[in-house]
């Protein structure tokens, strides 16, 4: 047959290829976790615009947001193969360039584009809250940290849901950049099994449906925490 | 920083910055006319268009385009049809015209979502107005519909065009030699990684905000009518 489907069945593809969507999901989460972090942590220095470190957080959203994806994950691989090298072969290890190794530095890579993008999101769900409510828990006398966590923390993240739906749909889609650097992941596995059977076209259709179930569950995902994190109203 | 590397990097890298912005251009010009047609076809009343338009966009937005280049590019150059066809070779063969392609195409379906949006916001009222003065469907989407529409869609659309140009670096993994190409290979012939990545990125950078300028300008002159 000419697409290959018995290639692909026969040569055990399969299981590589859902090995690599585990590794793709397994990087997608990390990334995604990382990214929330640096998220809040660069949305709350916008949001109160703390001199000095506002600067350099808008240097880099708009430089990672500016500049394409796979430019950055080539700067990241290739300055630290240089370095991760040199620290082995100080150490008398040859070739460690290993997958763990690619993979943390994926990670690395996916979370700093992540994060940049969730920074604007949290920015732009602190800017939602109405400032009388925040004024008000002042008037109260409640003190500073506890109206982050009761009054701020909780509408931030309600409002912030939709806007990390869509960091992680590009996040999931972000980690198939990192394939060109060598991490086995769910492209990778594509891509090698396209090279060695000869049969590029199923190869893709097959990662390209897993993508998209990657994609549409999580989207169930989030319309469900969606759902929980509504405010309760009455009918 | 070693000015003997930037004499040598600046130009490779602007002969690749003319590249990507044939790239971004051509796939915007086919991308945006693709967009708002599956935009009206996802508002029609028809059931099959409807859907038609809406699995497209949800096969596009919801895998790679790393995938879809590389599934056009490598996958339908495998399908012998496809190479005995003339026309069809002419656009999957050739790194470029595949990548303007598959972002075209990419592009297409975020559009279609974007112009939706817009198109959704108009009041009823007024095309009903234009329906009542006897203007035909098509008057009435070019003078009543459109321009209302993109207005309000265009500073949703100029973030689109930013993610276009950004697309256009995957083109450099099918071996068209863009500012991400060049980058690539520079890095790898002198590892001076930072300098390139500077240079590259200051490059797109400046793209980014001509494209994001002009985006504003224009919805400044469209909604010139607004009080300042």
């Amino acid at each position: 047959m000419e697409l290959g489907l018995w290639q692909v069945w026969e040569g055990g593809w399969i299981s590589a290829i859902l090995r690599g969507a585990a590794i793709t999901i397994a990087l997608g989460m990390a990334s995604m976790a990382f990214g929330a972090v640096i998220g809040v942590g660069c949305g709350l220095i916008k949001w109160a615009r703390i001199f000095p470190l506002t600067l350099a957080v808008d240097f880099y959203t708009s430089v990672v947001r500016g500049v394409p994806e796979l430019l950055i994950i080539y700067l990241l691989f290739f300055s630290s193969v240089e370095f991760v090298a040199r620290v082995a072969a100080a150490f008398g290890y040859e070739g460690l360039a290993g997958n763990g190794y690619a993979f943390t530095i994926a990670v690395v890579a996916i979370a700093a584009i992540s994060g940049a993008y969730s920074t604007e999101v949290v920015r732009g769900a602190l800017a939602a809250i109405p400032s009388g409510h925040i004024e008000a828990a002042r008037a109260l006398g409640i003190p500073g940290r506890r109206i982050f966590r009761r009054i701020i923390a909780p509408q931030m993240l309600r409002i912030a849901v939709p806007g990390m739906n869509n960091v992680w749909q590009t996040t999931i889609k972000d980690t198939a950049l990192v394939s060109v650097v060598g991490l086995q992941e769910l492209m990778r596995a594509a891509f090698v099994g396209a090279g060695s059977t000869r049969h590029p076209f199923i190869f893709y259709f097959i990662a390209a449906l897993v993508y998209l179930a990657i994609t549409l569950v999580s989207q169930g995902g989030f319309d469900w925490i969606e759902r929980i994190l509504r405010p309760r109203t009455r009918k | 920083m070693d000015f003997e590397l930037v004499f040598l990097a600046v130009p490779t890298l602007a002969k690749g910055l003319w590249l990507t912005a044939i790239l971004t251009i051509t796939s915007v010009a086919i991308g945006f006319n693709l967009g708002l047609a599956l935009a009206v076809m996802r508002l029609s009343k028809n059931r099959a268009m409807s859907s038609f338009a809406k699995s497209y966009s949800t096969v596009f937005r919801g895998t790679p385009l790393l995938v879809q280049l590389f599934l056009f590019y490598y996958g339908l150059g495998q399908l012998s049809f496809v190479r005995d066809n003339p026309v069809l070779w002419w656009v999957v063969g050739d790194g470029a015209h595949c990548a303007v392609m598959a972002l075209a195409l990419n592009t297409a379906a975020y559009t279609s979502e974007i112009l939706r949006g817009g198109l959704m916001s108009i009041p009823a009222g007024l095309v009903e107005a234009a329906q009542a003065c006897g203007m035909s469907q098509l008057l009435r989407f070019r003078r009543i519909t459109f321009p209302l529409a993109i207005r309000q869609a265009l500073p949703a659309y100029g973030n689109e065009l930013v993610l276009v140009v950004k697309g256009t670096s995957l083109a450099s993994t099918i071996t068209v030699l863009e500012i991400t190409g060049h980058a690539k290979r520079l890095m790898s012939q002198t590892y001076a990684i930072l300098e390139i990545f500077a240079i590259a990125g200051v490059l797109y950078l400046l793209i980014n905000l001509l494209l994001i300028t002009l985006v504003r300008l224009l919805e400044a002159r469209l909604t010139r009518y607004l009080p300042r």
